[in-house]
């Protein structure tokens, strides 16, 4: 389809989203990342049933660690879409990324000193 | 098992301030059970530490390290190694495991990072509730295995009490009012008769009212 | 007679009892109570004082005794298990007895949950059947819990509470059937507005026996509005408050609507005294006791007995 989305958006290949927990999104943070977001499968068509509604209550539970930390809750959201929808893919890529842009920069990279990826 | 709460990140924060060097010391046996303070959580607390502390610009390592159990000397006794290189100990273990490593590193300072709550079951993943109160003097044969001292919000030995409607008790709508599961059980197993009895008014020496318990098995003791 | 206690007295002589209640204030101001007692001289034949009802601090119960006690009244010590150990509870006991109370009302106490000191400890180191098991020892064995003697009974008539309306009410019967075997004398029950329901729970009393045991004194208390009576139905904990009541209520001018409760409330009584097995009537106007002379009288209470 060769559609655009932003280039700072980086993906991580897991093999159903219900494989992200808790930890691992904590640990992008540590590391300096602005925002992480979920592209999950559509809700009713997971492949393993509920992998999907698992991430995003663990999403949930993610904002309420970041607000605890002082990032705040909304450097991090749930997406859902099909891997037909190509079009939506881009689409949320980039609302993602505007709504991070608007958040500005991370603290903990900041202080840390670290270079935009 | 004991089901504890993680204090919240603030309140730990706050404690921690005067320290750069923490070991972050998780659980594996109850706290892990209530996903309160096993591997996972002393993960999710360290990088929740990590993150704050780097927001801030403020420096912090922490040696996460998870025990067998915090209640015994063994396990206690192998973090012996490295714990000079560390200023602090975060403990994620229930009350008891806290103290107890308290009592073996005595020059050290040992900081709770969980709040201890009850001895409970798992009702399903992720939702635990109290069973017992540990008053040192069973009861549950007289009240068809449900325990009145501590489920019932006022521990009435022969209740219900007047606020008990429609299976709930007074002090919260989703709490089950101890006593109709006591009378519901009863009835089911053809033991309502029971009720009858007056439970007499219980010798609360055998609970904490009696000062701290200790138990002793001789023909177990090496010495 | 056992003890010089004004119930005992009346219902010896077979004739209904007429009972109130009164809230002590929330402050040292003994005026207040002697205001209350003064709305309730001669309507009633005793007067239920409250402790710290649904745990809010108030004045102690006893004191407010007291107070009513010199204006002629003969009390009723209400005594919850929530604040007080046995240590506490039989130590009071004996206080409230050498100071001339006769009567006490044995209960275990709304949690401190509802109160103004959510965060208090409570005690609960007894129940209220326990609690009326030691006022019978003490009484009538003339000994504390464990055992050793007292010298100088706690001459006092035991009376209890229950709530016919709460669950599970199949075992409401059987649990008067515990306080009638502790030694209970006296029992006020719950405001009735549920008549039928109270009567089917009366019905199982009587098939115990228990109305011979314990004399049974029907609580009522009259809605001051329509949105008292929604409150009570849906905000307190084992209150009965059936919908055609309420629809009642609506039905009438809202200025009318306290004269309609009064209303409401007579006619409940005289439902109830012809219920057999009912030896008193409770009229807990709640912070409304100007009402309790006009109800006893429109109800046919009127004239009490004379004391001595």
């Amino acid at each position: 389809m060769r559609l655009n989305y932003p280039t700072n958006v980086k993906i991580v290949k897991v093999p159903c989203t219900g494989r992200v927990d808790t930890l691992l999104i904590l640990k992008t943070f540590e590391s300096g990342v602005d925002g992480v977001y979920l592209a999950g499968c559509l809700e009713g068509e997971c492949h393993f049933l509920r992998g999907n509604l698992r991430a995003k209550k663990r999403v949930q539970y993610v904002k309420t660690l970041l607000e605890e930390v002082g990032l705040g809750s909304g450097r991090v959201e749930m997406y859902n879409m099909s891997s037909a929808q190509g079009q939506r893919f881009a689409e949320v890529a980039r609302e993602m990324t505007e709504k991070i842009r608007a958040l500005g920069p991370s603290p903990v990279k900041k202080k840390k000193g670290a270079v935009n990826p | 098992m004991i089901v504890a709460n993680r204090k919240s990140l603030e309140e730990i924060l706050t404690m921690l301030k005067p320290y750069k060097k923490i070991l972050l010391l998780g659980c594996n046996e109850c706290v892990t059970v209530s996903a309160t303070g096993g591997e996972r959580e002393v993960g999710v607390l360290a990088s929740e530490l990590k993150i704050s502390r780097a927001k801030d610009g403020e420096e912090i390592e922490i040696r996460e390290h998870t025990l067998e159990r915090q209640c015994d000397h063994e396990y206690i006794d192998q973090i012996h190694p490295f714990i000079g290189d560390y200023e602090v100990i975060l403990s994620m273990a229930c009350g008891a495991g806290i103290q107890y490593v308290a009592e073996t590193y005595r020059d050290k300072t040992v900081l709770p990072a969980v709040n201890t709550t009850f001895l409970g079951v798992t009702l399903e993943q992720g939702v635990w509730s109290e069973r017992c109160q540990g008053c040192g003097e069973c009861v549950l044969h007289m009240t068809g295995g449900i325990c009145p001292i501590a489920r019932c919000a006022k521990s009435l030995l022969n209740g219900p009490c007047g606020g008990s409607s429609n299976g709930k008790c007074e002090v919260d709508k989703d709490l089950e009012c101890a006593w109709q599961l006591i009378i519901d059980r009863l009835k089911a197993l053809n033991q309502l008769d029971k009720y009858e009895e007056i439970i007499p008014i219980k010798d609360w020496r055998t609970s904490r009212d009696g000062g701290p318990r200790k138990r002793v098995r001789e023909d177990l003791k090496l010495l | 007679m056992k003890t010089k206690s004004n119930i005992e007295r009346i219902l010896e002589s077979g004739q209904l009892v007429v009972t109130s209640e009164c809230g002590p204030p929330r402050g040292a101001d003994a005026e207040v109570i002697r205001k209350k007692g003064k709305l309730l001289q001669g309507a009633v034949d005793a007067v239920n004082v409250t402790d710290n009802q649904t745990s809010v601090v108030r004045m102690s119960s006893f004191s407010a005794c007291l107070i009513l006690k010199e204006m002629g009244f003969d009390p009723i010590l209400q005594m919850v298990c929530r604040d007080r150990n046995r240590i506490a509870i039989q130590s009071d006991i004996l206080g409230a007895a050498a100071l001339g109370i006769n009567n006490i009302l044995c209960l275990t106490g709304d949690h401190q949950k509802f109160g103004d000191h959510p965060r208090a400890k409570n005690v609960f180191d007894m129940d209220s059947i326990q609690l009326i098991q030691t006022v019978k020892t003490m009484r009538d064995d003339g000994k504390f819990l464990e055992g050793e003697e007292l010298k100088g009974r706690p001459m006092l008539f035991i009376g209890a509470a229950e709530n016919p309306f709460a669950d599970p009410f199949e075992i409401r019967a059987a649990r008067l059937g515990k306080k009638a075997k502790a030694g209970v004398e006296f029992l006020q029950t719950q405001c009735i507005y549920n008549i039928p329901r109270f009567e089917k729970w009366m019905e199982m009393v009587r098939d115990r026996g228990l109305h011979e045991k314990v004399a049974i004194l029907a609580g009522v208390t009259p809605f001051k509005s329509v949105g008292m009576a929604r409150y009570m139905k849906n905000s307190v904990p084992g209150m009965d408050v059936p919908d055609e009541m309420i629809e009642r209520l609506k039905g009438v001018p809202k200025e009318k609507q306290s004269e309609e409760g009064i209303k409401i409330c007579v006619e409940t009584i005289q439902r109830l005294k012809e219920l057999p097995g009912i030896r008193g009537i409770h009229i807990m106007a709640i912070e409304w006791e100007e009402k309790v002379r006009e109800i006893a009288e429109m109800a046919g209470l009127l004239p009490r007995p004379q004391i001595m």
